[in-house]
């Protein structure tokens, strides 16, 4: 038998306040989203720090959530699953997501996360209208605005990798983190 | 002209649209997986009141979240109500809660491409 403390340990160490593994539906997204919800009720979070997780978590599973949607074809079942982890630790939380992606999409979606973590808070507001105004809108509401939307109320970098898993697929995962901003911080915005 | 009462979900707003009333209300979460399907109906709605609109339309937008893709279409219906304000005088209120720098900017970036005056309220916790 596996040792489910060393996984239960792996998961106090590091933190972790709540984690998933596998296919990401509709009724999954509801779930978590209410589960998260009473948590940081739970926790006493400023409303304003509440706010911000709640919705970098939508934009986070939803991503996954159509991601899976969009390969649907291309893949096979059991890469269609992904991961998300949400971590709180000390002030900070960090929302964790692993998805596979193919290799051929790789480049764009790493160059897209570059463009987006090159910016500075205003620089970022005017690339928000402008894909907002002026961006194709994909068959499910999409349309690139997720990421940039993410990147701004984080107001952090995005950390991301890609690790190649065969001559098909990469695994892709990236970090979000949420803090509440400093004095200093909201100043120089 | 049809009224559209829609009772507010874990995913979707409430809405209530009366052509009679020249009134509109968003208000709640706004987060489905799919925002287009949900919003066509307002937005047809919308564009059927223009034939023939009230001297005055208030419209309310009390959102406490929306995702990316409910943007576009609030986005959309905004745009509707940019195209009224040619018949009728519109008015946009925009609520936030106080603290929640995030919402009042999403209703500043509105304002700053829609052509129709926004009243930004704040509103307590």
């Amino acid at each position: 038998m596996e040792n489910i403390h060393d996984f239960y340990t792996k998961m106090e160490d590091g933190n972790i306040l709540l984690s998933f593994k596998g296919e990401v539906t509709s009724d999954l997204l509801t779930s978590i989203l209410q589960i998260m919800e009473s948590k940081m009720e739970t926790l006493a979070e400023p409303p304003i720090i509440k706010k911000k997780v709640y919705n970098i978590l939508v934009e986070c599973l939803q991503n996954l959530y159509h991601h899976l949607e969009n390969d649907d074809l291309a893949t096979p079942m059991n890469e269609k699953s992904a991961l998300f982890m949400i971590k709180k630790q000390d002030d900070e939380y960090s929302i964790m997501t692993g998805n596979y992606i193919m290799n051929e999409n790789v480049p764009s979606m790493k160059n897209r996360l570059d463009t987006i973590n090159s910016m500075d808070t205003l620089q970022l507001k005017t690339y928000y209208k402008e894909v907002l105004n002026n961006g194709e809108m994909s068959t499910k509401g999409g349309g690139g605005l997720g990421m940039i939307d993410i990147a701004r109320k984080s107001g952090k970098k995005l950390e991301y990798r890609f690790d190649k898993v065969d001559n098909k697929f990469s695994f892709f995962s990236l970090n979000v983190k949420v803090t509440k901003k400093t004095k200093e911080e909201k100043e120089n915005v | 002209m049809e009224i559209i009462i829609l009772e507010g979900t874990p995913k979707t707003p409430t809405v209530e649209f009366k052509p009679l009333e020249g009134y509109l209300l968003l208000r709640g979460r706004s987060i489905p997986e799919n925002s287009i399907e949900f919003y066509k109906p307002l937005i047809d709605g919308l564009e059927a009141y223009n034939q023939n609109p009230q001297p005055t339309t208030n419209v309310d937008i009390q959102l406490e979240y929306f995702n990316t893709s409910s943007s576009k279409c609030v986005l959309d219906v905004l745009k509707k109500l940019e195209v009224i304000n040619g018949n009728s005088k519109v008015t946009i209120n925009w609520y936030y809660e106080e603290d929640d720098e995030d919402m009042l900017e999403a209703g500043e970036d509105y304002q700053a491409i829609i052509n129709v005056p926004f009243k930004m309220v704040e509103v307590e916790e």
